[in-house]
């Protein structure tokens, strides 16, 4: 580690991968009530569960961008971070409000926890993973401005490299765009539109510069390729995403009582959205292949070189696949949807976070990288939630194109639920899958605590 | 990448091009605003209307359903649901709910709503259901 303050990243990285566990807990929850519809009802209801799948999902990504962040930001500008302080302040603040939320949406009802929370003074609460309550929503916006005050403060004391000023406007664009969170206009059409603003414009737009800004930071300094090359590259990446992200937004206008141009703005756009992932891929191999030196650090490699592969398929070609309006016509709302979610999310941003965090815990522990034992188990992990990620889209695809023939293309269209159990094999089958991720998960959490005696000592 | 394409100008082209296409995304917005009156029925918003918005958010409804198709895909499309049951048919179906659920099968919790508060959420999804939202969901099934 070269900075002392770098040191603050490590209880961030512990709270992702706990949080990250707990959500995976839930998916499996969440998989089989798809299967078994009254499995833990009335105690922890499908909407319940969901919501703590979700919102653990956006703060474990959160504690993982914030721990890359403090990590990076240092060695980028080459000085101590302004106030290590108020980074562990902030933590507790962010993990503690994290854990009240999840509590209060397993203790009492949501409807309950609406009336205590205040949900009447500013009504922001049950819209898709905006729900968290106003004091948690109020909390999150505290916790981003004082992260982003400490952070520009080093900055601005420090060097500005390509790097730190990419991932300093991602982050500045994640805390303005959740702004949007607190407009819920009585015009449901008003609420969805600007609903998309935090929601596209952050997992399609402004993360993605998160996403590029980590990547380029492990990729020189595992392959040791020059500064010049790779900051070159990642503007080029950051300038494709946004220009076809931000008017990609349409590609959610096309049936939520909007005008009918977005298919055409919106098709167009989010048919071009690949491209930036498939720069990125392209990118982090031809990095790898011109490597100037051998990291001892192969699975923070590994993990780098399957979040381009990954984000390429889940986001891009998934994304893709019902992203033009026609298609999308018939695809809306259905299981096509969940695929592609799942394994966008988990290839741009679980991806990145694991990479962030395979690359600096070895340093944070206080060697270059884990011993052989330790990466071989990290990387067996990757291969098994990798593998097991796939599988669940898989089965989700199979499951939407059967649900949009049952129920909205064949000559007698099918009722939901009498579609939904003809379906039923394909959601066994992600549910397996999703155990599958499961394993590799805890194999993952095991090679934290393996081998550590063996240490690697190269540079 | 070849020497004559530099660090500044791949960092020129993201921030012209990013702005550039961040005011064209506002334009839309803007012109999309000024066309919503007609097609999202906002002279129907009633005090009622607000009303069952509220329950639909306080309840979580979009935590298994979907409404214009965004939202959970546990249950039902609810965006058409007055055209596929029918004002007393959405009703009846709320307050039927079994409340230790149905075994086996997913069910609706059961919500205990008043008359007033089901006549809300019946007039916001009715209000719903008249959005003009380009012709979706592409039959009465959602």
């Amino acid at each position: 580690m070269q900075f002392k303050s770098q040191a603050v990243a490590k209880p961030y990285f512990i709270a992702a991968i706990g949080l990250f566990v707990g959500q995976i807990l839930f998916g499996l929850i969440l998989g089989l009530q798809y299967v078994i519809g009254d499995f833990l009802f009335p105690a922890i209801p499908f909407n319940v569960a969901r919501m703590v799948h979700t919102n653990l999902l956006i703060v474990w990504l959160l504690f993982g961008f914030m721990g890359g962040a403090y990590y990076m930001i240092p060695e980028e500008s080459e000085t101590e971070l302004f106030s290590p302080k108020l980074a562990l302040i902030l933590f507790w603040t962010f993990l503690v409000a994290g854990a009240l939320t999840i509590v209060g949406y397993l203790a009492v009802p949501y409807a309950t926890l609406a009336e205590l929370t205040g949900n009447n003074i500013l009504e922001t609460m049950g819209r898709e993973f905006l729900e968290q309550p106003l004091p948690t929503k109020l909390g999150i916006v505290v916790v981003a401005l004082g992260f982003l005050f400490n952070l520009t403060m080093t900055v601005l004391k420090g060097k500005k490299t390509a790097i730190s000023l990419v991932l300093l406007i991602g982050l500045w664009g994640l805390a303005v765009f959740f702004l949007f969170s607190f407009y819920n206009p009585v015009n449901v059409v008003l609420d969805k539109f600007f609903w998309w603003w935090t929601v596209h414009l952050w997992v399609e737009g402004v993360w993605e510069l998160i996403l590029g800004s980590f990547l380029a930071f492990v990729l020189i300094k595992t392959t040791g390729v020059d500064r010049e090359v790779i900051e070159k590259w990642l503007y080029v990446i950051v300038t494709l995403t946004l220009i076809t992200g931000i008017i990609g937004t349409g590609h959610h206008y096309f049936w939520i009582g909007t005008p009918e141009y977005w298919q055409w703005w919106g098709s167009i756009f989010s048919a071009l959205e690949p491209i930036p992932f498939f720069a990125m891929t392209v990118f982090a191999f031809n990095m790898v292949n011109r490597r100037r030196r051998e990291h001892p650090n192969k699975a923070a490699v590994l993990w780098a070189l399957g979040t381009g592969v990954m984000a390429f398929l889940g986001a891009g070609v998934w994304g893709f696949l019902h992203t033009l309006a026609p298609v999308n016509y018939y695809t809306h709302g259905t299981q096509i949807t969940a695929a592609h979610g799942h394994m966008a999310f988990y290839g741009a941003y679980a991806m990145v976070n694991l990479m962030m965090i395979s690359y600096a815990m070895p340093i944070l522990r206080g060697r270059a990288a884990n011993g052989n034992k330790s990466q071989v188990l990290e990387m067996w992990s990757f291969w098994l939630m990798t593998t097991a990620i796939v599988f669940i889209t898989l089965f989700l695809t199979a499951a939407g194109i059967l649900q949009v023939w049952l129920q909205r293309v064949s000559d007698a269209p099918l009722p939901f639920m009498v579609a939904q159990e003809k379906i039923a094999l394909f959601y066994w089958m992600r549910e397996w899958a999703g155990v599958i991720f499961l394993i590799g998960l805890i194999v993952y959490i095991a090679s934290f605590f393996v081998g550590g005696d063996e240490r690697e000592t190269a540079k | 990448m070849s020497g004559a394409f530099t660090k500044s100008m791949a960092r020129n082209i993201f921030y012209g091009g990013t702005t550039f296409f961040f005011l064209l995304f506002l334009a839309l917005s803007f012109d999309t605003h000024s066309q919503l009156p007609k097609r999202d029925m906002r002279q129907n918003i009633t005090p009622q209307v607000a009303e069952g918005k509220k329950l639909w958010e306080v309840n979580n409804c979009i935590g298994c359903h979907t409404l214009m198709g965004e939202g959970a895909y546990f249950a039902p499309e609810l965006g058409n649901v007055i055209a596929r049951y029918g004002d007393e048919g959405v009703k009846g179906f709320i307050k039927s709910r079994p409340k230790e659920g149905i075994p086996g099968r997913r069910s609706m919790p059961q919500f205990n709503f008043t008359d007033e508060q089901l006549d809300a959420i019946v007039a916001f999804l009715k209000h719903v259901n008249s959005i003009n939202d380009a012709n979706w969901p592409p039959n009465n099934q959602g």
